[in-house]
Formats: C-alpha cells, structure tokens, sequence
C-alpha cells in the first residue's frame, strides 16, 4: 500500500542536541500509529516537524506522494494534516460552542463566506454535532478557560477536527486526564476518528492505552526509532523495555551494564 | 418584535436624535459634535485593533494623510467635493496602510506599538520641513461642497456635521458587519492563541494585515472629516500626542461595542474642553487624572458601565 505520510532521513538539531536523528517511517492510510518514548526522546519533534510547527535540519517529508517539508502550519493543515497539543491550544476567553464555531467558520475557507455572520444555522448544528460528539456538550457556555483539563483536551481535538483531516497527529490526548477517565476519553476519540477514517498518530506515555488503540507503534529513543511494529511486538523488544518502558530486565539479557542502564517509568515523567 | 429588529431601532432612533441635534444644539456644539464623530471613526479602527491585543500608537500617519489629502486636493486640484474628498483621503490612507502594514503585522505589543509611531512621525518630520506641504503652519482647508450643494455659515456647519454623522454611521456599520462575522470573530482568536489560528489555516499576519489596513482606512476618513470640520490642517495631526489622544479615547470609552468610540470621543472633546476652560494652566493634569480614576475603576471604559447594566445571562444562540 502507498504510504500517505513519509519521513526519510528526517533530522533536527536544537545547537549540539539532535532531537530526531535520520528518521525513517512510512505510515499508511487509515492506520492508527502509537509514538511512544521517554521524555526528549523525540516524539514531539517528530510531530512538530510533520505539521509544520519546526523545520527539520535535514530529510524530507512527504505527503501523499508530494514534498511539504517547508510547508507553514496553515498550509499543512489546508492539505488535510491536522494536530492536537500537549498543552491544549484553544480560544481561552471563548465559550466551547464558539470555539467550534470560528473553527468551523474559518474551516469553510471562502473568502465571501468569512465576511457572513459567524452565527449561521447550518454552521451552529454542526458545532452542536461536534459538542455530543466529543461528550462536551455540557460545557457549552463555558469559557475555555475555566474547563477542565480533559474537557479542554476533547475540544482542542474537536477543533482539530473540523478541518475533515485525513491525517490527525495527537499530542498526548491523555495527558492531564485522570486515570478513571483516560479510556473514556480515548473511546470517544477514536470513536468519533473512525466516524470520519482518519489515519491517526498519537503520542502516549501510557502503554495500556498504546496496547489497546494503536494498530502499530513506533518507538522512540534519543531521536530514533529503535522499534516499529504491532504494539505486542514492539512491547516485547528488548530496546524498548529497556529504554522506553523502562523494565527492568535479566541482568544475562541486560548486558554487562545489567538493567542499570533502564530509564524511569515514562508513566512517571 | 424580535431582539436585532428592536436593536436596529434603537440605533435609528439615536441617529434620528443625533441628526436633529445638529439644528437644536448651538453652533459651538455642533461644531464639537462634528469633530468627536471624525475622531470617533479613528477610534473605531483602534477598537479593532485592540481587541486583537495590539495597541497602535501611528494611528495619526492615517489622521493626518486623510487631513493633507483635503488641504492639498482643495490647495493644487480645486478639488472641494466632501464626498470626492472623503474617497480620495480614505483611499490613500488604505493604501499607506497597506504598505505599512506588510511591517507592522510582524511585531506585537510594544514593537507594534513603537513602530506604528515611528511612521506617523517619519510623515510628521517630512510635513514640519517641506515648505510645499505647509511647513509649520499646514494649509487651510477650502469651503466645502456637497455633490454641488455650497452651503455657507451656519448651514455649512449642519450639513457638514450630518455628513459626517453619516459617514460615521457607514463606518460604525461595516465595522459591526465584521466584527460579526467570522473574520472578524478572529480578532479575539488572535488575540488568544495565534498558534491555533494558524493551526485552523488562517495566515494570522495576513489577518493581522487587514485589520491594520482597516483601522488606517477609518483613520483617514476621520482625518478627512476632521479637516472638513476644523477648515485647517497641519503638522500636528501626525504628532504622536495626536495618536496619544486616539488611544486615551479607547481606554476611556472601552471596546465593547462599536457605539463606544463615539461616545468617548464626545467625552473627550467635552472633557478637554471643560478643563481647557475651567482650568487653562492645568488641564493636561485633568485629563491625566481623568485616565488614572478610569483605568482603576472602570478598566474596561465607560461602555462597561452600560454593558453591566444590560448584562444578561448569556446563551450560546444569542448573536
């Protein structure tokens, strides 16, 4: 299958830190990609370059077949690469609904249409629509920045949606969010991501939540992909319990260091 | 009667009162009147900026293109048509204004502010020593005519500020139009997260861009009426005290409406006035103090105070 989104050689140096290093990957159409790797393993470089937000050092990046590697963040995102954050990126002094609604009203990219009222029937059933869709219709009139962080996160992914991207990069969608929530939000997330077949990548520090979405992961370490493959594969491989999941292994496994060279827990980071 | 219909009548209804003043209020109070509004339409343009979160201390480059377009089309074109003269100064303060603009909307908060000064004083540098612009002492504007119509005296005072109220009225209008409406909605966006707008695929320098376009555009027809008011215009009109002023207006009338610039630049010109009159050796002092009680009580400017009154609870269909 043609890949949609290509990474070769892709590097980015920050002065005498390399934070991607020569990185390879093809992600094909409608697959959902976990990124996993401890803090300043590069994961977010990763995402940052793909959507525009860095411009890589070296390599290319190339999207259904064409080049965007130089491409500006709008520019991705007209083309139909859309992203969410870390750190939500939202319109705090705007309500939820109106949030949806300058998305929306900015997503129909007409020129005459900007100059119409932002308040327009068809535009406003479709905020609502988006609202129940991500289970945030309660907050509707609230302030974006009185939210809860996880409401905060389901409405930053919800503006990332209403674009109709092919490809969504998530930015930790969890993170924030308690540990009684996470599944539900996830659920909601790639419930309503199907509705749309999205090729989907999210960036996780949670396994379990790697282990049950993601139909392929990539594991990062030091700026490379040291694993790629169906998430029990690349669970069990022994770089990444080593540097990525930090488990402790056979000290005949381990190597002459033994399993003093494993990072923390990035469930703790 | 739904809530816009009865909100359209309202509005009707206080341009009816204001067009009638010109004939009731005294000549000195119209003329008052007259030079609040084309001032007002400078403050418009601010209040756009400024809910984008960029302050503008040059809106007195456009004032001031906008006042030199009158004196000078009237002093080497025989042009003295209001309505000629108020396209002609509009569109050369756009045009400034985009030039400009391709600069400015780079920079935010103070770089903004400064660098929009630094043009209003590069024009005012070049008008104090070009003798063929006035120098000093600036150009006196013709009488103007009204699509042929001369009036003189007090007749020219009414029709010049019913043209101006007029005017006014068209800028308050096409403001609210956009302020209402997506692009327009996109000032706060930008002002809260620029990252998410570029994310949503708008340029936000190109958004930026506009909106300065805009306010020169509204800067340069008040300077156009404000010359057609006043009958002169000079250097001053460039200075940064000038610019000074405008955003002084912003802060005292708030941004919350598009009705507020008018009502706090009437505020202005009666406030200065007043303490000009009353208290002739100190009234920068008045004026000092007059922003000092605002900014610690009334932060958000005197339209607050309405908004408060009619402050309802608001629901997401509400417009």
């Amino acid at each position: 299958m043609a890949a949609m989104l290509e990474a070769r050689q892709l590097t980015k140096s920050f002065g005498s830190v390399i934070a991607a290093d020569q990185i390879d990957v093809a992600v094909a159409e409608h697959e959902v990609v976990g990124i996993i790797g401890a803090n300043g393993a590069g994961k977010t470089t990763f995402v940052n370059m793909v959507t525009g937000y860095v411009k890589p050092s070296a390599g290319q990046i190339f999207y259904e077949g064409k080049e965007i590697t130089a491409l500006a963040p709008r520019e991705v995102t007209r083309i139909g690469i859309c992203r969410s954050f870390q750190v939500p990126q939202v319109f705090m002094s705007a309500t939820v609904f109106d949030n949806l609604l300058i998305s929306l009203g900015v997503a129909e990219r007409d020129l005459v249409r900007f100059w119409r009222p932002m308040r327009r029937p068809h535009l406003e059933a479709e905020a609502e629509r988006l609202m129940r869709r991500f289970q945030i219709d309660a907050y509707a009139d609230q302030a974006a920045m009185l939210l809860p962080q996880g409401v905060r996160k389901m409405l930053d992914i919800a503006m990332a949606v209403v674009h109709r991207p092919r490809l969504l990069l998530l930015d930790e969608p969890t993170s924030g969010v308690s540990v009684e929530e996470k599944f539900g939000v996830m659920d909601t997330i790639m419930a309503a991501l199907r509705e749309q077949r999205v090729t989907v990548l999210f960036v996780e520090h949670d396994m379990e939540i790697v282990t049950r979405y993601a139909q392929r992961v990539l594991a990062f370490y030091e700026g490379a992909i040291v694993a790629d493959g169906p998430p029990e594969q690349v669970m069990a491989d022994e770089q990444v319990r080593r540097y990525v999941t930090g488990e402790a292994l056979p000290a005949a496994a381990a190597g002459p260091s033994g399993g003093a060279q494993a990072k923390p827990e990035i469930g703790d980071a | 009667m739904n809530r816009s219909y009865q909100i359209a009548l309202r509005y009707a209804a206080a341009l009816a009162v204001l067009a009638a003043a010109g004939f009731l209020l005294p000549q000195w109070a119209v003329f008052l009147l007259n030079l609040a509004l084309s001032k007002g339409l400078v403050v418009l343009g601010l209040l756009v900026l400024w809910r984008t979160g960029l302050i503008s201390f040059g809106q007195a480059l456009y004032f001031c293109i906008g006042g030199y377009v009158v004196g000078m089309a009237g002093l080497y074109l025989d042009l003295h048509d209001a309505f000629v003269l108020l396209a002609f100064g509009t569109a050369l303060s756009l045009a400034v204004a985009v030039l400009v603009g391709f600069l400015v909307a780079r920079y935010r908060q103070i770089f903004f502010a400064m660098l929009s000064l630094a043009f209003s004083m590069i024009l005012y540098g070049v008008l104090v020593k070009t003798e063929a612009l006035g120098s000093t002492d600036g150009f006196n504007v013709g009488r103007p005519t009204f699509l042929g119509y001369a009036p003189e005296g007090e007749a020219l005072a009414i029709v010049s500020y019913l043209f101006t109220l007029a005017a006014s009225a068209a800028g308050a209008f096409t403001v609210w139009l956009y302020l209402r409406s997506t692009l327009g909605h996109l000032t706060t966006a930008i002002r809260d997260n620029e990252v998410r707008v570029e994310y949503l695929g708008v340029s936000v320098r190109g958004a930026i861009h506009a909106k300065v376009v805009l306010a020169g555009a509204l800067a340069g027809a008040g300077g156009v009426l404000s010359a057609l008011a006043v009958g002169h215009v000079d250097p001053e009109m460039a200075y940064w005290t000038t610019s000074g002023e405008f955003v002084f207006v912003t802060i005292l009338a708030g941004t919350g409406n598009v009705v507020a610039p008018f009502l706090g630049s009437a505020l202005f010109e009666l406030l200065r006035t007043y303490a000009f009159q009353y208290t002739p050796y100190t009234w920068q002092m008045v004026l000092g103090g007059t922003l000092l009680l605002l900014i610690l009580f009334l932060p958000d400017g005197i339209w607050s105070l309405l908004s408060r009154r009619k402050a309802a609870p608001s629901t997401r269909r509400e417009a």
